[in-house]
């Protein structure tokens, strides 16, 4: 025998039918009769529209970019999402925050534009992780379908949050989020979720 | 006189009717029927339960674009579709669908026309549907659409054989008979052909599947192969003709099978049930009820041929010419022999 990897490979084999193979009609009523089973087998089908599948509560689906408790947009445009990002699907354009615009930029330097590539996204989720604000999650909404490829490209008026309807991203902070947001020092936390959390505990 | 052509042409109509009504909703069922062997749902979007579907197909197909390729022979390329289509509706002709029943003292035959020789009408235009396959993958200039017609034509001729002589073994059972009316009539005693000719029905059976292309001999379209056999180049309702063709041919082919091995429209006790309800000889009662067990041993059919395709894998050219040619060939020789003997002994 060969040298195998495996135990998987098998050896062809050329027999010849024996002559009750040849007849075929043993194996065709064989095989009739497993299709006839399955008729009265139940679907498995999810009728989609009417009926949903109950996802994973930590879904990874479209992002979200925070604001805080003060409705200012978490994100400092650091670049640090772009850069874990394996699919290049993230790129942003930064800008200093002015005078008396604080209350919509937290950190003094703020992403002006900021655009997700929904079709290049593998949804991975590797942003959330990199990002050291807090500022982008993903959440269990799904991505719509569009007709135009650039409709597929999301800028921040579909990615920051509106403070009338913020999204809930506490299903995504799973023990060791909420453990890593506990380490002394990451004072970002301290403001709105931190708070919170503590509170929970 | 008028009465007697008013009468065909209303039959005509309704039997038209019919076929393209089975047709269409065979269509639909097939998908179902596919869907639920593989545990699935199927087409349920359409109308409850998905019956508008064939309505959307059908609406679907005409509105798509329509081409013909540059290189093609226009005139052949139409005609192919054409030809297949009225082939598989002339064949509905020679069914007798029911009893004779009588009205106003004449006698009305619930069948379009009872030639003595339908069954020979019968191959005979079966066989000519084969031309509406070969013009046009021939037309198309397409090597694909030429290999599927080329497959088409070897694999009928092949099988045309088989079933041929499988038919004149039912013949002799039949009392030498080739009208089909006199053949469903024969078997009004209870016993159908079945009984006297079952090896007979399933040389007849495959030939049916391989004569109306469908799985496991679907040679002519086979999509993995072929892209799309002899239709490749075909769009829009010429593709949507030849597609509801095959679905014709399947019903008539039930249809077919159903006179010949099962009694076509007398089912067991019949005699006893129509006693039983106080119909008398000539009601048009009876043949409507035979039409309706006419018709349920159609729809089992067409289960049948359906319950087929979606269970059997495809076969290789040379095993379909070695099924053919060395099997059920020698296969139905051996049934005419038997029968022949038979027929002898007990006619002395
Ligand atoms: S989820 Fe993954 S792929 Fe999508 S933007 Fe974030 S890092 Fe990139
Ligand atoms: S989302 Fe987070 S990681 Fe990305 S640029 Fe903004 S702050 Fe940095």
């Amino acid at each position: 025998m060969a040298l195998q990897l495996t135990n998987r490979s098998k050896v062809v084999s050329n027999k010849e039918q024996s002559a009750m193979e040849k007849l075929y009609l043993p194996a065709v009523f064989k095989g009739m009769s497993i299709t006839l089973s399955h008729l009265f087998k139940k679907s498995a089908t999810i009728r989609y529209p009417e009926q949903k599948r109950i996802m994973a509560p930590v879904y990874r689906g479209q992002h979200v970019l925070k604001r805080d408790d003060n409705g200012a947009e978490r994100c400092t445009s650091c670049g640090m999402c772009a850069v874990a990002c394996p699919a290049e699907a993230i790129t942003m354009e930064s800008a200093e925050r002015k005078k008396g615009e604080e209350h919509l930029y937290r950190e003094e330097k703020y992403a002006a534009k900021y655009e997700i590539n929904m079709l290049r996204c593998v949804f991975c989720g590797l942003c959330e992780e990199a990002c050291p604000k807090e500022a982008i999650f993903l959440t269990d909404r799904i991505v719509d379908t569009e007709f135009e490829r650039e409709d597929f490209i999301y800028g921040k008026d579909k990615l920051v949050e509106k403070m009338t309807e913020r999204i809930d991203v506490t299903k995504r902070q799973t023990p060791e989020v909420l453990e890593f947001k506990k380490t002394p020092g990451l004072k970002h936390n301290e403001l709105f979720d931190g708070k919170k959390l503590k509170e929970k505990h | 006189m008028l009465a007697f052509v008013i009468y065909k042409a209303v039959l005509c109509v309704i039997i038209f009717a019919i076929s393209l009504g089975v047709a269409a909703y065979s269509t639909w069922w097939e998908r179902k029927f596919a869907s639920f062997l593989q545990d699935r749902v199927g087409p349920n979007r359409a109308g409850p339960f998905g019956l508008l579907q064939p309505l959307a197909d059908g609406g679907k197909m005409f509105f798509k674009e329509e081409i013909i390729p540059n290189v093609s022979n226009k005139f052949l390329f139409i005609l192919g579709p054409c030809l297949f289509m009225v082939t598989a509706c002339m064949t509905s002709v020679v069914i007798p669908w029911g009893k004779d029943f009588m009205m106003g003292g004449r006698n009305f035959a619930f069948q379009i026309t009872d030639i003595n020789i339908g069954v020979l009408y019968l191959l005979g235009v079966v066989s000519i549907g084969v031309y509406g396959i070969m013009i046009g993958g021939w037309a198309s200039n397409n090597k694909f659409a030429l290999l599927g017609a080329i497959r088409a034509s070897s694999q009928m001729i092949s099988y045309e054989i088989a079933m041929g002589i499988a038919v004149i073994a039912l013949i002799i059972t039949s009392g030498g008979t080739l009208s089909l009316h006199e053949i469903v009539e024969k078997q009004d005693a209870g016993v159908c052909n079945f009984v006297y000719q079952p090896l007979g029905f399933l040389i007849f059976f495959i030939c049916a599947l391989a004569e109306t292309n469908r799985a496991p001999f679907d040679l002519a379209e086979c999509e993995s192969e072929l892209v799309g056999g002899y239709h490749t180049e075909y769009s829009s309702m010429k593709l949507g003709l030849y597609l509801f063709a095959e679905y014709i041919n399947m019903f008539i082919s039930s249809a077919v099978m159903a006179a010949f091995y099962f009694g076509g429209y007398n089912f067991p006790f019949a005699h006893e049930l129509y006693n039983a309800m106080g119909l008398q000889e000539g009601s048009i009662w009876i043949s409507l009820i035979g039409f309706g067990a006419y018709f349920t041993k159609i729809v089992l059919f067409i289960c049948l041929f359906m319950w087929v395709r979606w269970t059997l894998p495809r076969f290789r050219y040379d095993q379909l010419m070695n099924l053919g040619w060395k099997v059920l060939i020698p296969l139905s020789l051996v049934n005419l022999a038997i029968t022949t003997v038979v027929a002898y002994y007990f006619n002395k």
